[in-house]
């Protein structure tokens, strides 16, 4: 089965300090960037609209026409800002991939940075990953030193600064606009629209605002060519991807394979649930993503193929749960850091979340209401699509999939706790055995 | 002044946008937003973040609409916030009138703002005005599905010692951050903390000290902010309200005053579109308790001539004991800024008919020829000039002798909003103080004095408004130089008074060059037309004195007695002076509101209705009238119409009107003078060199500060800003003086103690507030802005003079002033 995997972000993780320039340059790196600024940047541009790639931050907007929108005839100056605020719960794809290969993002950084003609891109990352802003630091510098950045890189009379930015632990700043108030040093919260960012974004700019995964697959759009890209994934959303994989799974990590895989394929890669484990449930793309179950085994892990079974690819982070896991408690989970995260700025979202967090603990100790059940249906249905922004949305995607598919487990928690159901002791979370190192 | 015509306003044509609401058809100018658009068809869609005067900020989602076609032939598949979506041709919205799922979509928001809302209406200020109770009725279900226990705050949190907050209350609506950010420029109120723990909150140590902070209590929808002065002190619904005109400044702020039971418990801004729009400031909302203080004067009082005490005497009386004593007496007349339209026109009848002279002036501060000449020909009579929508539609708006956040609170604002909308503000002052910095003020710095040289190297066009502020008439030469360069470049000058009753006494008559309507005394057509009109022989023809005339004419004996009326001696140029005068003159009437310092010099003092016990008209620095109408009666309080007509009467001179509507409707019959204008000869610039070892002296008073008419408004008065000096590192250095610590100003006079900031003023210039914190600076030092002065380090040394005034101990001490070898401070 290894034959589904197609290692093209993660191809050098395995490379001796593969996070240092050397390490990168000895498997190719910078090769693509030699080529691009020999690229008019329209060419670039239109490269990458060929090539099908999408957002991989979880819309899945194309990337290409993205930066197409930028007006080129706007006296301002352009932004290129990377989204590297990765703190969707079960996401875990675009961090390992700044630690293990952070020129890998510079690369793409600079080469979308003479597409859109952007003389300045910041990095915004995760304040918490303190590991991954050094190692991006690092790599920034290693690359000014050698000329890829700064004045006149490789003689193109292309010049960029890369800001790293340090996030200061808000998932709302991983909403774009949120993260444009926090990058001007704002309190982050979402902003209106319109103004969309590629007209008036950072600093009222013409800003193009991007996933680390998306922007990070642009040297390989621009070494292998959009016909290789292509040869890779679904019809409507071509290419490879780096899928996460967590939970009761034997071998959790990251799994490179292109686009419209299956779980099953997946499952298989990662050797299988756990000793004992049966699927309960799985997101496809991280907690804001309805949840699905073994039925959807063999749904193609696209944007089309997800959203015909009523949910979302997302972020493509696939968290496993197996007979042992209570959906109450999971989704409680979840939603406590949904509540914990709102920022504050519509009510839907702000007191939406604490209200349904309230119900869930009930539920969970067993001391559900008659009506519960239909009042958190009814609730997410105030929220959803209600709320300023998409956080609160998905805030709604687990409580009202969890009720669609086990809606007995709700029933039961009129009367009996979670606990009870579900003795946290016979997780396989605690299992010494069957979880490969 | 340039003069146009009333209601001739630039009409653009508006593009409309015809789309359909609740299957009605609506066209509506370009850019309007839904939730406004709808109002027009007679929908009121539930909002609380909304405000009209506010950017959209779509936070509380309680408007949102179904919108099953944007205009483009596509239904927008999510409920829209009406309040942040501009309509679009064709575009067709459903709201909860229509709409299923629209009124679903706000009875779950309103749901969820309920979920945390402390339910004490009963207690709560609010209750009975409240936009959330009020929609929570029309627009929310009866009941909440919500059982769990609310979320608790300690409060409420002081924002400043004026504005507590209840952040249980708090539906997050920012209205007031964003008040503060976009209106005021004050954005010392944030949001904290996220999700249901976000709250509004100020920095530590860095209170709400906004002058504009009260409009947030009003705005506010919810019982969140509350006025500590007003709180928990009546219900809505038990309240009069009354329209009414601030009497603060002379920008004719619209108000609503409530009462209850005889008392005024609070006022609010009014909602005038030309004026205020809806913001007033902090001094006309929280300072009104002045009127109602113990040292009110109920009854007249005459004083007793054998134990030299003032002893209560009936009205008859006291009317004919002032009419005895001014009775065949030279008598000047001396005004001040509280006096409406009518009474300054009675004040101005009065010296004429009844006392049969042209000295009087309503000007309670320095005057100089130029000014009176200034006003004579370019203000008096000329009714409307430069509005405040004139200021949104100017290229350029240069302030000159005017700090308008201190001393026009409305005119700030509205300055603001023309900023935001590409007004240039060029500021002539000795720094760019915090306000100037708000309207992005280009600073011409000027030592006091300078601004007629700076005024004569500024080239301005057509579009352009130059707004002269008073001070700028004691420069020498500063008000003609303003009229010189709005002359040369066509563009329009308008004269910004400090008081309400300011530039109705200007056309109400009471300079002494001017009868009422800018009729020139000098001009014999005019005093034969006024004669006439006034039924009466001849009116006196010679230019009467000006205020320091008729001061120095009372102190030498020329005149022998004095009509004063809302005067306070310590803004004459000089008060020990005026004191003297007074003391000297054989005759003092005082009609008055409150004991002031002219009680103790007056024979007769007569009690005056303020602004809330009377009608009257305040005429703005545009020359707008504002009319209000009494707010409260009260029996015996008369105006000072009513007071002088009966002294006229017992004089055997009666002024034929004895009301306000009376006056009002004789001063409409006199209408304006349409003839000759008695010239204007312009005066040159001439900058006084200051004495070596002095520093030149610059002032004015704060808008928040220790005048009279903010007695009692305490926790008001906390909210003021620091009284500091202000110069620059060199001059602070010069002197020997520590920027932090404490510095001397002083004069022969007198001396007082500031702790000194460091600013950009220029060399040898020092900024101190007039009257703040228990120093007025003219009562101490005797001067004003422009007068030489000594700074000096303060030595910390127990034999510092005790006449001096030192921020810790704000009180004077006249043994002090007295060894100093002069008079110092009011009593």
């Amino acid at each position: 089965m290894t034959d589904t995997l197609t290692p093209v972000l993660t191809d050098n993780w395995d490379e001796d300090r593969a996070w240092t320039l050397a390490a990168y340059e000895r498997r190719g790196g910078y090769e693509a960037l030699k080529q691009a600024v020999r690229i008019d940047p329209d060419d670039l541009i239109a490269l990458v609209k060929d090539s099908g790639l999408r957002g991989r931050g979880g819309a899945g907007f194309p990337t290409g026409m993205k930066w197409s929108f930028i007006p080129q005839d706007n006296p301002q100056p352009k932004y290129l800002v990377v989204n590297a605020d990765e703190s969707e719960p079960g996401t875990c794809k675009d961090i390992p991939l700044m630690m293990a290969s952070p020129h890998t993002l510079v690369e793409g950084v600079i080469i979308a940075s003479r597409a859109i003609r952007a003389e300045k891109a910041f990095i915004y990352v995760r304040g918490e990953v303190l590991h991954v802003v050094r190692r991006l630091r690092a790599a920034v510098r290693e690359a000014y030193d050698a000329g890829y950045l700064g004045e006149d890189i490789l003689g193109s009379g292309t010049r960029l600064d890369i800001v790293v930015h340090a996030g200061a632990g808000a998932y709302i700043c991983g909403e774009e606009t949120a993260l444009l108030d926090s990058l001007e040093g704002r309190r982050g919260q979402p902003r209106l629209r319109p103004p969309f960012p590629a007209v008036a974004g950072l600093y009222a700019s013409p800003t193009v605002i991007n996933n680390v995964e998306s922007i990070a697959s642009v040297p390989a759009i621009v070494r292998g060519g959009v016909e290789w890209f292509g040869s890779m994934g679904s019809e409507k959303s071509k290419g490879f991807t780096i899928y996460s994989l967590s939970g009761h799974v034997r071998r959790p990590g990251q799994y490179e394979a292109p686009l419209g895989i299956t779980l099953r394929e997946l499952l298989d890669l990662g050797g299988g649930m756990r000793e004992g484990s049966e699927l309960k449930f799985w997101t496809p793309g991280g907690s804001s993503t309805p949840i699905l179950t073994a039925e959807h085994l063999d749904v193609p892990l696209d944007y089309e193929g997800v959203s015909a079974v009523g949910s979302m690819l997302g972020t493509k982070a696939l968290q496993v749960f197996d007979q042992t896991t209570s959906v109450i408690r999971a989704v409680l989970r979840w939603t406590e850091f949904y509540k914990h995260e709102s920022c504050g700025k519509c009510t839907p979202c702000r007191e939406g979340t604490w209200w349904m967090v309230q119900i869930l603990r009930r539920l969970d100790k067993g001391e559900g209401q008659p009506g519960d059940i239909e009042l958190l249906q009814d609730l997410c249905s105030n929220i959803l699509g209600r709320s300023f922004c998409a956080l609160g949305d998905g805030a709604t995607s687990p409580i009202t999939s969890a009720i669609e598919y086990f809606r007995e487990e709700f029933e039961a928690a009129m009367t009996t706790p979670s606990w009870e159901l579900f003795p946290p002791a016979a997780s396989t979370l605690f299992a010494k055995e069957g979880v490969a190192s | 002044m340039t003069v146009t015509e009333p209601g001739a306003t630039d009409v653009t044509p508006v593009e409309l946008v015809t789309l359909t609401i609740d299957d009605v058809e609506v066209s509506v100018p370009k850019g309007t937003l839904v939730i406004r658009a709808a109002e027009l068809i007679g929908t009121e869609i539930p909002r609380f973040c909304d405000h009209p005067l506010l950017e959209p900020v779509g936070a509380c989602r309680q408007c949102l609409v179904e919108v099953p076609d944007a205009g483009n032939g596509r239904g927008m598949p999510k409920p829209q916030a009406s309040c942040t979506l501009e309509v679009a041709p064709g575009m067709v919205v459903k709201t909860q009138v229509t709409s299923a799922t629209a009124d679903k979509a706000q009875r779950g928001n309103l749901e969820f703002l309920l979920a945390n809302h402390p339910l004490d209406c009963p207690v709560c200020d609010k209750g009975g005005e409240c936009p959330l109770q009020n929609q929570a009725l029309s627009h929310g279900n009866g009941e909440s599905r919500f059982i769990e226990s609310k979320r608790l705050f300690a409060k409420p949190v002081n924002v400043s010692e004026n504005v507590l907050l209840d952040r249980e209350r708090c539906v997050l609506c920012q209205r007031c951050t964003r008040f503060s950010e976009e209106i005021a420029g004050d954005p010392f109120i944030a949001l904290l903390e996220r999700g249901a723990q976000q709250q509004i909150g100020i920095a530590d140590g860095e209170p709400f000290h906004s002058y504009f902070s009260g409009n947030t209590i009003q705005i506010c929808p919810v019982g969140a902010l509350t006025s500590a002065d007003y709180r928990f002190r009546s219900r809505p619904f038990d309240l009069v309200s009354v329209p009414s005109v601030a009497e603060h400044d002379a920008c004719g702020a619209a108000i609503r005053v409530d009462h209850r039971r005889d008392k005024v418990m609070r006022r609010l801004a009014g909602d005038d579109p030309e004026v205020n729009e809806e913001w007033i400031t902090d001094k006309d909302r929280f300072a009104f308790t002045w009127s109602t203080r113990e040292d009110r004067l109920r009854t007249p009082l005459v004083r007793d001539p054998e134990t030299g005490e003032l002893q209560p005497m009936s009205w008859p009386g006291a009317l004919a004991v002032a009419a005895r004593g001014l009775a065949g007496t030279r008598a000047g007349v001396l005004t001040g800024g509280r006096l409406t339209l009518e009474d300054a026109y009675a004040y101005a009848k009065f010296a004429r008919v009844a006392l049969g002279t042209n000295d009087i002036d309503f000007r309670s501060r320095p005057v100089t020829d130029e000014e009176t000449a200034f006003l004579t020909h370019y203000v008096a009579g000329t009714g409307r000039g430069v509005t405040y929508r004139d200021l949104d539609q100017a290229g350029t708006v240069v302030l000159v002798g005017l700090e308008p956040e201190d001393e026009a609170g409305t005119l700030f604002l509205r300055l603001r909003k023309a900023v935001k909308n590409g007004t240039r503000v060029i500021a002539l002052a000795s720094h760019l103080t915090r306000g100037l910095h708000k309207l992005d003020a280009e600073l011409v710095t000027v030592a006091p004095g300078g601004e007629a040289e700076a005024l004569a190297q500024l080239s301005l066009t057509g579009t352009d408004v130059v707004l002269a502020g008073e001070r700028l008439g004691q420069v020498a030469g500063g008000l003609s130089a303003a009229a010189d360069l709005a002359r040369r470049s066509g563009a329009r000058l308008a004269w910004v008074p400090r008081r309400a009753g300011d530039r109705g006494a200007l056309d109400a008559g009471c300079l002494p060059t001017l009868f009422p309507g800018g009729r020139p005394v000098a001009e014999a057509e005019a005093r034969a037309d006024l004669a006439a009109a006034w039924g009466i022989d001849q009116l006196p023809d010679a230019k009467g004195r000006d205020t320091s005339g008729i001061v120095a004419a009372l102190a030498s004996g020329e005149l022998t007695s004095a009509v004063v009326g809302g005067v306070e001696l310590a803004d004459l140029p000089d008060p020990a002076a005026a004191r003297a005068a007074l003391e000297a003159a054989g005759f003092v009437v005082s009609l008055e509101v409150r004991a002031s310092d002219v009680s103790p010099y007056a024979d007769v003092v007569l009690p005056v209705a303020p602004a809330v016990e009377k009608s009257g008209t305040f005429v703005t620095w545009e020359g707008r009238r504002r009319p209000f109408d009494t707010v409260l009666e009260v029996s015996g309080s008369l105006p000072d119409v009513r007071v002088l007509a009966g002294i006229a009467e017992e004089l055997g001179a009666p002024l034929g009107i004895r009301t306000v509507a009376a006056a009002r409707r004789e001063l409409d019959e006199l209408g304006a003078w349409d003839g000759a204008r008695a010239p204007f000869e312009a005066q040159p610039a001439a900058v006084a060199a200051a004495p070596a070892g002095t520093v030149v002296l610059d002032t004015w008073k704060q808008l928040i500060d220790d005048g009279r008419l903010q007695d009692g408004a305490d926790t008001y008065r906390l909210t003021a800003r620091p009284a500091r000096l202000k110069a620059n590192a060199a001059t602070l250095a010069a002197a020997g003086v520590e920027p932090g610590e404490s510095a001397r100003l002083s004069t022969e006079r007198g001396a007082a103690e500031f702790i000194a900031d460091v600013a950009d003023l220029p060399d040898g210039v020092v900024w101190v507030p007039a009257n703040s914190e228990g120093v007025n600076v003219r009562s101490v030092l005797a001067a004003g802005p422009g007068d030489p002065v000594t700074l000096q380090p303060v030595e910390w040394d127990v034999r510092t003079p005790e006449s001096t005034i030192s921020p810790s101990k704000r009180h004077t001490q006249r043994e002090g002033a007295q060894r100093e070898g002069g008079v110092t401070g009011d009593e």
